[in-house]
């Protein structure tokens, strides 16, 4: 049998995802037996035009993460999808926008400004600011045209898989890759994880009834070792999250924060869990209630913390 | 043309939808924005379904439930309480005015309330206009490297 083409590449990520992807171990060497890697800027030097050279779906398997947030991303993920047969989403970012997805709060002019103009430790080096085309004599230089709004890949291009996780655990990753190794392919559309229902299903800690009179920041209290930590008032967003990852952060009085994305059926991650912590609440006061909810202090960012671009409202009105 | 808003009323099947029933029979004057949506509890309303109802282009959307004390399951609208509260701070967050998402009790005989309701929401979502959404499909569109 001919060797599996193979080709990895990222957009809008933080660069976990390749050290996840290394993260199989010596289990490269089997990957490697059965598949060539043609493209990975990370680690192998092929370029964008050495991919534009290849002819249609002549990659078989192309592992994408990273969120789009512009057009270079864009273009590069139009390709990809143009010369694989099977593109897979790889990470949260990738799946549902990820981290780089709480963008869409705002909007490309006032993150430009924060990060050219605004911030105290910005030398204003005579407004000199990067533009996207700049001449000189030896031709045009250009930088990619940055987006308001951070997109998943699947709202650019059409995408077979999924693969979640912040960075996807090592097992999720195996998983996919010896289904893939094997032919053995689920349906398309498929979130490649073991078949866990939610992160609680795997954790370690003990559940009873979930009533709460105060919610805490990560901080403010030193949880036990035991107790299930939304009962201890932390805004763990397990009952949310899809299982699969092991449950570790948990295990180490680290509170869920999702990134394995929505339980199977659900759409909404966030409102999702948004309708867990409000249930949990142990009060008959409106007050009380309101006093509560208030320690939430950002309710976007705890339940949305990789979902945004793929919630029901995707981003923040624009002003 | 005068702006005439679009609002999604989530009414309970035990106080509220008997409560805006009553307005009809009783022919109280009312404005005709709201389109009803009968739970079996307001309890039982997902957050998600008033974000997706304004993914759907409603402008406003009103939650009624019975008056705390009252429910039908004993605590369902405290549950509705809560997640409202938390709702309301999050789509705000989200850029969407505070005043689009309403929660009011309306009990089985409280017909004037359910009309109160129905005219405060509408008047101030007229006032605020439609809420539009980001037509973010164009920018996806733009200029290439």
């Amino acid at each position: 049998m001919a060797k599996l083409k193979l080709a990895l590449y990222w957009a809008a990520s933080c660069g976990g995802c390749e050290i996840a992807q290394l993260m199989i171990g010596d289990k490269i060497l089997k990957l490697i037996e059965a598949a060539d890697i043609v493209f990975w800027p990370v680690a192998i030097d092929a370029k964008y035009d050495d991919v534009e050279a290849m002819p249609a779906k002549s990659i078989d398997v192309c592992l994408f993460n990273g969120a789009i947030r512009n057009s270079e991303q864009e273009h590069m993920a139009k390709m990809l999808r143009e010369k694989s047969k099977i593109l897979i989403a790889y990470g949260a970012c990738a799946c549902r926008g990820g981290i780089p997805g709480l963008g869409n709060l705002h909007d490309r002019q006032s993150i430009f400004n924060t990060v050219y103009r605004d911030t105290v430790s910005t030398e204003k080096n005579g407004n000199i600011f990067p533009q996207t085309l700049f001449r000189v004599s030896e031709g045009d230089l250009t930088l990619p045209v940055f987006y308001d709004t951070v997109s998943t890949l699947n709202q650019v291009v059409d995408v077979e898989y999924y693969i979640p996780g912040c960075p996807p655990e090592e097992k999720t990753t195996w998983l996919a890759l010896e289904a893939l190794l094997e032919g053995k392919l689920p349906p398309k559309g498929t979130v490649i994880s073991h078949n866990v229902k939610a992160v609680c299903d795997e954790c370690s800690r003990k559940r009873d009834i979930k009533k709460i009179k105060k919610i805490y920041r990560n901080f403010e209290i030193i949880p036990d070792a035991e107790t299930c930590l939304l009962e201890l008032g932390l805004l763990c967003t397990g009952v949310a999250t899809r299982g699969g990852c092991g449950a570790l952060c948990p295990q180490v009085n680290m509170p869920c924060t999702g990134c394995y994305g929505p339980v199977e059926g659900v759409i909404d991650q966030g409102a999702h869990f948004l309708s867990a912590i409000a249930s949990v609440i142990d009060s008959k006061d409106e007050e009380e209630i309101r006093t509560i909810i208030n320690d939430v202090l950002d309710p976007v960012g705890t339940c949305y913390r990789y979902s945004l671009p793929d919630s029901l409202v995707r981003r923040a009105s624009l002003k | 043309m005068s702006f005439e808003p679009k609002i999604i009323a989530f009414l309970c099947n035990w106080c509220s939808y008997a409560g805006a029933d009553l307005a009809g029979v009783s022919r109280s004057k009312c404005s005709p924005n709201v389109m009803s949506i009968r739970l079996m509890c307001s309890g039982g309303l997902e957050p998600a379904f008033v974000l997706k109802a304004f993914k759907e282009g409603a402008d406003g959307v009103l939650v009624c439930g019975c008056n705390l004390g009252d429910c039908h399951y004993v605590d369902g609208n405290y549950k509705t309480l809560m997640r409202m509260t938390l709702l309301k701070k999050l789509v705000k967050q989200l850029g969407i005015e505070e005043e689009r998402v309403r929660l009011q009790w309306v009990c089985a005989s409280c017909a004037e309330d359910f009309v109160q309701a129905v005219n405060t929401i509408t008047n101030d979502v007229k006032a605020l206009g439609p809420y539009t959404q980001i037509k973010i499909e164009a920018e996806a569109e733009t200029s290439r490297i």
